[in-house]
């Protein structure tokens, strides 16, 4: 099953209250999927300084100590923001670098998420826990991605919870499953030297967006050639620094509602995921085509 | 039928679960009274006034989710929104009007009665339909029909790809394009019993402008009711 929602905001205004609108939609996925839940949020630091998002099962690790190990062995400046299993370390220096000592150094320790923008935080758990260990109903930020997973094909875990990122500041969430992602990581790993870390097929599929991306295709068109590499059921929500797409397999196995206002695009596995948005009874509410790719840009 | 001198019951489900509320509406099952039910914020809530059993009226204002009126049996159930997959699921009698669009599947297995769509439906709508009556106004999505036994779909729009795959004796019409005929699906002749049928169809869902002979006509080209082996392709 799994649920997915996204929120994709329009109006500068509103980006204080991302958060807020957001929660609410992925406590209600939750009958889709309670075995773990997590979320990519899209929020620019006024500094535009890069940032990577870690995670350690350790609640009680000492982040401090490592972005000071880490600072000085690499001549960087890094500043942590612990939150329960998870930090956001910003830094001035290459955060690509910074990603890979810092994942280098502890056992468990794992990079979420690299860039500018996205932050990514998932647990195994209930959504509505998640969603309170990490605070995601006081954040704010232009979009976000989010959702609640019933896992199907590969074990429940903190990484093989979604959304899954492959490059910087991009994320995807998954509703399906698909067949040929075997064949398709190892095309991947050899012809663009891709590095997976789960067996998850999302993985995958996020790895060939991000491929797709760094040959210069837009995230529509990313999408678009989706359709014809990846075979099996899903609905896709994806993220960028600046956009949102949704794209649902030909045959459109699985569930999506899109609704969209003067303020904002919303996504859901199901209508009942929005029905708490502020406005939604006067918005536009469809349900996207088989095969189509819809996007939208931060302008 | 009988309904009570305009009284109309509200249920708000801001205020009520939805088990109480399905339950104060089966609890007339069985009765021949009729009854006016007005459901205020269903919030895209699955398995709305499903198994309804005696001719009650119930609107519902705002979106609903799955299965909504699913089993119905005489009630006449009206949705001022969407609905979700399956809507009128396994109907057996009465009328569902959804006044918004219908996703997937809806009508799937219904055996009597009449759905009427003002919208779109999506794919798969009358999936396996064994005798009721479905019109939608817009158009409907691939695989539209499949497996059909009995019943008539009529779509005054365009149907997406493999319209009424493996159908049996339902019958089709469409006014619009068809994307594409599923297996041993084929195009017949709209003859005057056929006009007929369409034009009473056409009226009940208050469609009575809409002229009959602008419909074509689609059902089973009988060849793989039995297996064949030269047909093994097919399937």
């Amino acid at each position: 099953m799994c649920g997915i929602v996204g929120l994709f905001l329009k109006r500068q205004d509103l980006f204080p209250r991302l958060g807020g609108m957001f929660a609410p939609m992925l406590i209600e996925m939750t009958d889709r999927g309670p075995d773990s839940a997590g979320v990519a949020i899209y929020s620019e630091a006024p500094d535009n300084r890069a940032k990577l998002t870690a995670f350690n099962p350790d609640p009680g690790f000492d982040w401090s100590g490592l972005c000071d190990e880490v600072g000085s062995a690499l001549d960087a400046g890094l500043m942590p923001e612990p939150v329960d299993t998870h930090c956001v370390i910003r830094t001035d220096g290459d955060v690509g670098v910074v990603a890979a000592e810092v994942e280098s150094r502890h056992r468990g320790m794992q990079v979420m998420s690299i860039g500018n923008s996205m932050e990514i935080y998932k647990e195994t758990g209930l959504p509505d826990d998640v969603v309170s260990r990490f605070g995601i109903a006081g954040r704010s930020g232009s979009h976000a991605v989010g959702h609640t997973r019933m896992a199907t094909e590969s074990a429940v875990t903190t990484a093989g919870s979604h959304p899954f990122s492959t490059g910087a500041d991009v994320c995807l969430v998954h509703n399906g499953s698909l067949s040929n992602h075997n064949r398709l990581r190892e095309r991947l790993e050899r012809t663009a030297g891709m590095r997976f870390r789960t067996e998850n097929d999302t993985e995958v599929a996020a790895g060939f967006i991000t491929n797709r991306l760094e040959e210069g295709r837009s995230l529509h068109d990313a999408l678009e050639d989706c359709i014809d590499a990846l075979d099996g059921f899903y609905t896709f929500v994806a993220g960028t620094r600046d956009g949102f797409a949704v794209l649902r397999d030909p045959i459109a196995c699985k569930p999506a509602v899109l609704a969209e206002t003067d303020d904002f695009v919303a996504f859901g596995s199901e209508y009942r995921a929005l029905s708490s948005l502020p406005g939604i009874g006067s918005a536009r509410v469809w349900e996207p085509e088989p095969a189509i790719v819809y996007s939208w840009e931060i302008n | 039928m009988t309904v009570r001198g305009g009284n109309e019951v509200v249920i708000d489900l801001a205020e009520e679960t939805l088990r109480s509320a399905n339950t104060r509406l089966q609890s007339l099952n069985g009765s021949m009274e009729g009854v006016r039910f007005r459901i205020r914020n269903p919030g895209g809530v699955h398995a709305l006034a499903c198994g309804l059993d005696a001719p009650l009226h119930v609107e519902i204002d705002g979106h609903a989710g799955y299965f909504c009126a699913g089993m119905n049996q005489h009630a006449d159930v009206e949705i001022n929104g969407n609905a979700g997959q399956g809507v009128a699921e396994n109907m057996m009698s009465g009328t569902v009007r959804v006044h918004g669009d219908a996703s997937q599947s809806a009508g799937a297995t219904a055996h009597g009665g009449l759905l009427v769509v003002d919208g779109n439906a999506a794919a798969r709508c009358g999936i396996s339909l064994k005798g009721a009556d479905i019109v939608v106004k817009g158009d409907v999505g691939h695989m539209s029909m499949f497996m059909a036994q009995a019943g008539r779909l009529v779509v005054l729009g365009d149907a997406g790809d493999a319209l009424g795959d493996s159908i049996y004796e339902a019958r089709i019409y469409v006014r619009g394009a068809v994307d594409g005929l599923g297996a041993d699906c084929i195009e017949k002749t709209l003859d005057g019993e056929h006009e007929r049928e369409l034009r009473e169809l056409l009226d009940l869902a208050g469609c009575s402008g809409v002229d009959p002979g602008s419909f074509r006509r689609y059902g089973s080209a009988r060849q793989l009711y039995n297996f064949k082996v030269e047909n093994v392709g097919q399937y």
